[in-house]
């Protein structure tokens, strides 16, 4: 059980989902997106699957933003320890 | 009893102003989607409970939101209602806007000029216009920015682009204006199903006579002084046109600077500012019963966003342009920086015709007599972005 932080922009919510196989990026999105559709274009561009411009991935306290998609992330990630943080860049707007 | 919906989208969330025919005493319901900015807040003509509204951020995109019951509750398209309820989330998909590329009916990704001169790919940032169908609820167009046309046919569960539009030959010379490079008006012909005007900044007015397949730019008679070509096929900084359904051949155009209108569906035009304090501004609306009075809001210049000597006037023309009266009372006439937005203003259908706009500094203000006098609805919302009136 993974645990995913949503930004509050999107929904003050902290959602737990299962992710089969490898813990990575591209596959916790996969899984969220797969169980909510909506959030589909919002964290991640459509078709492209690229992270937007202005939002931030965080795992175990690191910024792994620029990280690729499917390096493995940290095991307390995939313990369902800590969770996989999705962030607006900078609070405002 | 006739009862008068405004809907209102502002920066950080959208706004239903509610009334009697009088128009005297408002209730206020929001902010919905709080914290969002809301482009867009627009209702069906054959269904007025339906509304659809533009949420977005620049940073998590594009969000459609619907209500069917007048924006008591709302819900992305294509969300079942109960899930919606026991998950907290809603689980529809009704953001997808992609440009269509497709062989069968789209036009390869092309590219746009950049402010610099250089050219841009096309890039999805939001969606400044919904303009509902004149006849079939589920149908609704969507102006976005970079400039192009999407229409749902399913009730905004799903929205796919009208290409011819963004596939036309001048579309490597269309630019950003200041706002981006949006397509902000749409209007439909109510004469004739097949005609459909748009408008984009920078690029000019644009008509299709076939549902939205193919289009011609329709910009003869505009002169923009700030284009290397003033008179250029494209390139022209319209900001907002204008028809009466009963005259629809007539249009009206607040362009960046100058107010035109045309005569002929667009054919060409001919400048009618006449003896408006300045012809810079962003809104223009028609009355509801008088096809040739019509509405701008003179703004000082495009660099000082603000109206003239600080006073906020609304300027009505009887005679379709050229000769123009200032609109003052209840508005403020010393110490007034606000700027109003293209989408914002309106009228309603009653009579008299009841007249809206809302301002850069949170002010909704309405007439009910036609525009002689104004009394502000409410004072301190967000910035406006958008206002659209509902008689029901």
């Amino acid at each position: 059980m993974i645990r995913v932080v949503l930004p509050h922009h999107l929904q003050t919510l902290e959602v737990a989902i299962d992710v089969d196989g490898v813990v990575t990026q591209r596959t916790v999105l996969d899984a969220l997106e797969a169980r909510y559709p909506m959030l589909r274009g919002t964290v991640r561009e459509h078709l492209t699957l690229k992270r937007r411009p202005r939002v931030r991935f965080f795992a175990d306290g690191e910024d792994v933003s620029h990280e690729s998609p499917d390096t493995e992330l940290p095991a307390t990630v995939a313990a369902g320890d800590q969770p996989f943080m999705i962030v607006g860049a900078i609070a405002g707007g | 009893m006739t009862a008068i919906r405004i809907l209102v989208g502002t920066r950080k969330g959208a706004f239903i102003l509610t009334s009697d025919g009088k128009r005297k005493k408002w209730s206020i319901n929001g902010p919905l989607f709080a914290g969002w900015e809301i482009y867009h807040v627009n209702g069906s003509i054959v269904q007025p409970d339906r509304i659809f509204a533009s949420q977005t951020s620049s940073w998590f995109g594009q969000i459609i939101q619907r209500s069917d019951d007048g924006g008591k509750t709302w819900s992305q398209p294509g969300s079942d209602g109960a899930a919606e309820k026991a998950e907290g989330m809603p689980q529809g998909e009704s953001n997808m806007f992609v440009y269509d590329t497709s062989e069968a009916t789209g036009k390869p990704l092309t590219t746009h000029q950049w402010y610099d001169g250089t050219q841009h790919p096309w890039e999805f940032a939001r969606v400044w216009h919904l303009e509902p169908s004149l006849d079939d609820p589920d149908t609704c167009y969507a102006g976005v920015e970079d400039a192009a046309l999407f229409r749902t046919t399913d009730g905004g569960v799903t929205w796919h682009e009208l290409a011819g539009l963004r596939g036309h030959e001048s579309g490597p010379d269309w630019a950003p204006g200041a706002g981006g490079m949006c397509l902000h008006t749409v209007v439909l012909d109510p004469a004739n199903k097949s005609r459909i005007y748009c408008a984009i900044s920078a690029a000019g007015t644009f008509r299709s006579d076939d549902s939205g397949e193919t289009w011609t730019p329709i910009n003869h008679g505009l002169r923009s002084e700030y284009i290397p070509d003033p008179t250029a096929e494209v390139g022209h900084c319209v900001h907002r046109i204008a028809i009466h359904p009963s005259n629809p051949n007539t249009l009206f155009m607040q362009k960046h600077w100058d107010i035109m209108r045309s005569d002929d569906g667009g054919d060409s035009w001919r400048e009618v500012s006449g003896n408006l304090p300045s012809d810079f501004g962003f809104p223009i609306a028609v009355h509801a019963h008088e096809p040739e009075t019509i509405y701008v809001v003179p703004i000082l210049s495009d660099s000082l966003h603000y109206p003239p000597d600080g006073k906020l006037r609304v300027y009505r023309s009887r005679s379709g342009g050229e000769e123009w009266e200032a609109l003052t009372k209840g508005l403020p006439q010393e110490h007034c920086y606000v700027n109003v937005l293209r989408d914002a203003m309106a009228v309603d259908t009653a009579d008299p015709c009841g007249i809206y706009f809302g301002t850069t500094g949170g002010q909704v203000y309405a007439s009910s007599d036609s525009g002689d006098s104004w009394e502000a609805i409410v004072r301190d919302l967000p910035a406006v972005l958008s206002v659209e009136a509902q008689t029901i």
